[in-house]
């Protein structure tokens, strides 16, 4: 699958990389659905990370599509988990009980680079050890800025907030505290005058 | 007391109004006819008795009603006020700048008594009487930032300096012009001023940037910045944006003159002593079109200013849907005669 290019944007809107492999004493790889492409390609580069890697997986709509990939990778942990929510308990204790000179690297969505990344970062752990990848769906993670409500995966703009229920228009200004984008209402200036809604990129 | 406080507004029925003397002194931002994003930066120093410019925290006729309107806003959002953990010694430092500044410049509004760590804070405009010992939080009713801004006209941010750079990790905001506090909380100067059009490639933040990191204790620093408001609303936040936007549409030809305001931010900066994080005061002057006019240069060069300002900014301030009604209104005051160089009115 082609990798999407991100046109030109504001400040405060991350870019990502490419993963490379690091010299480290161990390695954590966090992917969501056709990020574990990244993780496949990373391995292909540097075979011997996957004996000190930690591989946490959140398959998605990708259903089984990946899993055996990564585990042909030979990871010395792979987990697969149904939720990012559900794997925060198990990154939060990898990212406690790693010692110094981890490697960490993100793959897949905004919203799971986003999210993966305050976690290390609330850890302790410095941007400079922590690599990103953008692989597969474009949507993203968008707060409401009215209600404070986080929507997850949005693809559209207008969206229906999933809290609110207002219409919001989706910015380009992030916030890496929140790991999302903002949203504001669409309709504020003329009550009802929604804009037909259109995929982010259109 | 000789300031005369007035009991107003600014929401609902907007009852806020402006005396001949507010008008007279308001901070007018614009020094020629026309305006561009700039590294607007001088000394803030005192300048013109009476002026806004001569303390260095302006308290004027709308302090009472505004600190009413910050508890108010804050009671509603308290997310409007926040602190990350590291900066409350920088919240100390900006306690102590407005009180030593406010009690040395108006002795008969506030006083401020000081034996070693042992403070004595009186605002008798607000009536408030406090003991406190300094850099101890158990001793004051919340945070010293929340404290001190509560009783202080302007939106506050705290900024913490890193990396070279300038991180937002504090913040009292319920008088700002469409910008978020609680999304830009953490973000560095570039990424907080990322939704502004223009001013990155014109390297203006980069030049700010560099001076601000430079700037040195006892040597503030001043800019002003401005946008067009519909009603005198402090509160224009993007949080309640989805109530107030509406009022836009309520403007006509009719009553142009008296719903929009032009609104003026006197910006200031300081480097505080303990923390060496920077402080930015953020005090919004509101003024109805109406009553702006009244000093004729400056309904002339407004006029010409918002004619002739790029669609970019207008969009971004957010009075491009209304712009033609706005200066077919301030047309009426322009009769081409020149304007004298400067902000004063003649
Ligand atoms: C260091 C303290 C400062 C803080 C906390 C600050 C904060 C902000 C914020 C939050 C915005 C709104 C951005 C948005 O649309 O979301 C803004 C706008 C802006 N800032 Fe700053 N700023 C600071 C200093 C400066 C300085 C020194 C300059 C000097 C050039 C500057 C120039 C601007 C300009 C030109 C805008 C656009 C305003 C408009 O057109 O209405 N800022 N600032």
């Amino acid at each position: 699958m082609p990798r999407f290019q991100f046109p030109k944007s504001i400040q405060s809107r991350p870019v990502y990389g490419t993963l490379t492999a690091r010299a480290g004493t161990s390695h954590l790889m966090l992917a969501d659905a056709e990020g574990a492409d990244a993780l496949v390609d990373l391995a292909a580069s540097a075979t011997e990370l996957m004996a000190r890697a930690h591989v946490i997986y959140i398959p998605k709509a990708t259903g089984a599509t990946y899993t055996e990939r990564l585990r042909a990778l030979k990871p010395a942990q792979l987990y697969v988990g149904p939720s990012l929510d559900a794997a925060l308990p198990r990154l939060r204790k990898a990212l406690a009980d790693a010692h110094m000179g981890l490697q960490i690297y993100l793959a897949g969505t905004e919203g799971l680079i986003g999210q993966a990344m305050q976690e290390a970062i609330a850890a302790g752990y410095p941007a400079s050890a922590i690599q990103t990848e953008h692989r597969g769906s474009v949507a993203r993670r968008v707060q409401c800025v009215h209600c404070k409500g986080i929507t997850e995966d949005v693809e559209t703009t207008p969206f229906v907030c999933s809290h609110c229920g207002l219409n919001l228009f989706v910015r380009d200004h992030y916030s890496r505290r929140l790991a999302a984008f903002q949203g504001v209402r669409v309709d504020a200036e003329d009550p009802g005058e929604v804009p037909v809604s259109e995929g982010l990129y259109q | 007391m000789t300031i005369q406080f007035n009991d107003e507004t600014f929401y609902d029925d907007f009852t806020f109004r402006n005396s001949e003397r507010a008008i007279r002194r308001f901070p007018f931002p614009f020094h020629e006819d026309s305006y561009m994003y700039s590294v607007n930066l001088e000394p803030h120093l005192s300048l013109r008795p009476g002026s806004v410019y001569e303390k260095t925290f302006d308290v004027d006729e709308h302090y009472v009603s505004e600190m009413r309107d910050r508890a108010r806003v804050l009671s509603d959002d308290p997310l409007r006020c926040q602190s990350l953990p590291h900066m409350t010694l920088a919240g100390w430092d900006l306690l102590e700048l407005i009180m030593v500044e406010k009690a040395k410049d108006y002795p008969d509004l506030f006083e401020l008594h000081r034996a070693g760590d042992r403070w004595h804070w009186i605002n008798k405009p607000l009536g408030i009487e406090q003991k406190f010992t300094f850099l101890d939080e158990t001793t004051l009713p919340c945070g010293p930032m929340e404290y001190i801004t509560r009783q202080a006209q302007g939106d506050f941010a705290l900024l913490d300096h890193r990396d070279d750079n300038l991180w937002m990790d504090a913040g009292m905001v319920t008088t700002q012009a469409d910008w978020s506090l609680d999304f830009d909380i953490g973000m560095n100067f570039y990424e907080w001023h990322a939704p502004v059009p223009k001013a990155h490639e014109l390297g203006v933040f980069q030049r700010a940037l560099k001076f601000l990191l430079n700037l040195q204790q006892g040597a503030p620093v001043r800019r002003l910045n401005w946008t067009m408001t519909v009603n005198p609303l402090l509160d224009t936040s993007p949080e309640n944006y989805h109530k107030w936007g509406v009022q836009k549409t309520s403007v006509t030809s009719e009553n142009v003159g008296s719903k929009y305001h032009l609104r003026v931010e006197l910006q200031t900066l300081f480097r505080l002593p303990r923390s060496n994080a920077l402080a930015f005061p953020i005090r919004c002057y509101l003024i109805r079109l109406e009553d702006l006019v009244t000093v004729p240069k400056w309904g002339r060069r407004l006029h010409r200013v918002l004619r002739d300002l790029p669609e970019e900014l207008a969009t971004y301030k957010g009075f491009i849907r209304n712009r033609p009604m706005i200066v077919g209104y301030l047309s009426q005051f322009d009769d081409g005669a020149e304007t004298s160089p400067g902000i004063w009115p003649d």
